[in-house]
């Protein structure tokens, strides 16, 4: 009795300060579901995706093979896209008359929510509209984020359809610093967040801090491994050469392109953006071809690590290090 | 005829009287309306996810309310003793039987027509229009697939030995077929013989219900079916209903009512 007495006082102890304790979270989600909870944010996820669909989707039953990569993460860039087969077909030729005649009963016609979806194709895709209706798709990804806050995959995505398709930008960018928040070292949430300031703040110089923040921490946490995120890594680097172009940057511009061309799967359409870059660069006068402190960033002198003058790169991937620069302040 | 209408005025009646219908449809209404008044990135529009709970709680209500009054049908008449001095009247034991699927079915149908309403006024109060055909097909289409549980849940009555019994298996069997019965074939197809065949068999066999769940088709705004599908699945849901009536039937005569 004495013995047991101790243990439960001794237990209790420990388990008030075990970190693995459900006890220490004020999510009711956390504390019911404990770590399950990641099964559900995957399964609304995909139900996220399926109402992208219209409600197409394939089952467990069903071959998977066009749908491996949820297509309203690839349409977002969120992700690089793996899938195979034929999207629209994966119910295949019907069976048996019962099989036929269930098709009628529930979606068996391949839309996207942004291409009209159903009625759009209904109405053989005469008015596709903005695709407003994709919003239909937010709660889903709502709910997986508060299931699983750690999933970065889903903040970069509800990000995207929120800005590009809703004109949300706002509710965006408080989303995707609630997922910074969950998630500090994030290089997918920092280069969604570069692209809201570029694209819909037009902020460049907030924007160029962000794409070198995540282009680092990508490096840090990728870069040593045989099958590093590189869809991520050309992402950033290609917006970063764009952005630099765009600035007036040139040799950033192009040092960013080279390491782009290395790595991207159409290697000759980068180096036709490198030779014009090139023409511009001999044809400009004073081009503002960036040096050492350039002004054209903040209006002030900073010095910026150029890619090549970076150290070799580490790891056997042969992926570049890529210096994060000294001053990269996110607000 | 009238022996048939007077059976199925009291089973509808037993169905107001009781707090089963009054009890499921306010949850419904109080869920709906409680996930309606959450905010989603400050749009007011969204609205499939509130269609799908809706429709969700309203297949889960009607499911419930239609096995559990069916299923204590013919044993509570057994049970108040009130099934001896009905057949002493000039009420056959299959009209008895008949009169009992009708008042469920039809006491089924006015709690769909509810729940369909509310359903409607919740989609309409977001989406600001009204498919009328697609809710009249959808809503006809589950009142025949629950007329298909109810003469199944019938035939269980007479055979089982307890209500609660009877309840439970026609439930797994109903959540079997809706949430599997489209792909049976699908694994059939990979399994060796003898198992094939047997799937086969079985999957051809059973009430194919999940034909009657056009759900996805309102959620996501799909168009109405051809009228001319919508009659072929009348007809099979009348063939399985009038089959298992008659199994009903035929085991009722035999069975000893004491």
């Amino acid at each position: 009795m004495v013995f047991c007495f101790g243990l439960a006082a001794g237990l209790d102890t420990w388990f008030q300060g075990w970190q693995g304790s459900r006890t220490s979270s004020a999510d009711v989600l956390s504390v019911i579901l404990g770590d399950g909870r990641r099964m559900f944010a995957q399964h609304f996820f995909l139900k996220a995706d399926a109402y992208f669909h219209s409600g197409y989707y394939p089952t467990a039953f069903d071959n998977r093979e066009a749908f491996q990569t949820p297509h309203m993460a690839a349409d977002a860039g969120a992700v690089g896209e793996h899938n195979q087969g034929d999207e629209t077909g994966f119910l295949g030729k019907p069976r048996d008359w019962i099989d036929k005649l269930s098709r009628r009963f529930y979606p068996a016609v391949h839309t996207h929510l942004d291409e009209g979806g159903a009625p759009g194709h209904a109405a053989e895709l005469k008015d596709l509209g903005e695709g407003s209706e994709v919003r239909e798709i937010l709660p889903w990804l709502r709910l997986s984020v508060d299931l699983d806050p750690e999933r970065v995959e889903t903040y970069t995505v509800t990000a995207y359809w929120l800005r590009r398709r809703m004109g949300r930008v706002d509710e965006a960018e408080t989303f995707l610093r609630d997922g910074l928040r969950a998630n500090p070292n994030s290089y997918e949430i920092l280069y969604e967040l570069g692209r809201v300031c570029d694209e819909n703040r037009h902020d460049p110089l907030r924007a160029r801090n962000l794409w070198e923040a995540a282009l680092s921490q990508w490096q840090k946490q990728q870069g040593d491994k045989p099958d590093a995120d590189r869809f991520l890594f050309v992402e950033i680097i290609s917006h970063l050469a764009t952005l630099e172009k765009r600035q007036g940057d040139y040799e950033p511009a192009l040092a960013h392109m080279e390491l782009w061309k290395k790595y991207s799967p159409n290697p000759r359409e980068v180096e036709k953006g490198i030779e014009e870059l090139r023409q511009e660069c001999r044809g400009a006068p004073g081009s503002g071809a960036a040096t050492n402190g350039s002004p054209t960033r903040s209006g002030k002198t900073e010095t910026h690590h150029r890619p090549e003058e970076a150290p070799q790169p580490s790891g056997n991937a042969g992926l570049p290090h890529v210096a994060a620069p000294e001053t990269g302040a996110l607000r | 005829m009238n022996n048939i209408r007077a059976v199925a005025g009291i089973v509808i009646k037993e169905l107001y009287r009781r707090k089963d219908f009054y009890v499921l449809f306010i949850l419904t209404i109080l869920i709906c309306l409680v996930m309606a008044s959450v905010h989603i990135f400050n749009d007011a529009k969204i609205v499939r996810y509130l269609k799908e709970i809706c429709l969700l709680l309203v297949w889960i209500s009607s499911l419930v309310i239609a096995i559990t009054t069916t299923a204590r049908q013919i044993p509570g008449e057994r049970e108040n003793r009130t099934l001896f001095p009905l057949l002493a009247k000039p009420l056959t034991r299959t009209e008895l039987l008949l009169g009992k699927f009708l008042g469920c079915w039809l006491a089924c149908g006015l709690a769909l027509l509810c729940f369909y309403t509310f359903f409607g006024l919740l989609a309409a109060s977001r989406e600001h229009h009204w498919p009328v055909i697609n809710y009249l097909q959808a809503g006809g289409l589950h009142w025949l697939m629950l007329g298909v549980v109810i003469a199944a849940t019938l035939l269980g009555s007479l055979v089982f030995a307890a209500p609660s019994s009877n309840a439970t298996i026609a439930f797994v069997v109903v959540t079997g077929i809706l949430l599997l019965g489209r792909h049976l074939n699908k694994v059939a197809v990979s399994l060796p013989e003898p198992r094939r065949s047997i799937l086969y068999s079985l999957y051809y066999a059973i009430p194919h219900l999940e034909l009657f769940d056009v759900r996805d088709l309102i959620i996501h705004d799909w168009p109405p079916i051809a009228w001319g599908v919508c009659g072929v699945v009348t007809l099979y849901a009348m063939a399985y209903a009038t089959f298992f009536l008659i199994a009903a039937c035929l085991v009722f005569r035999r069975r000893a009512l004491n």
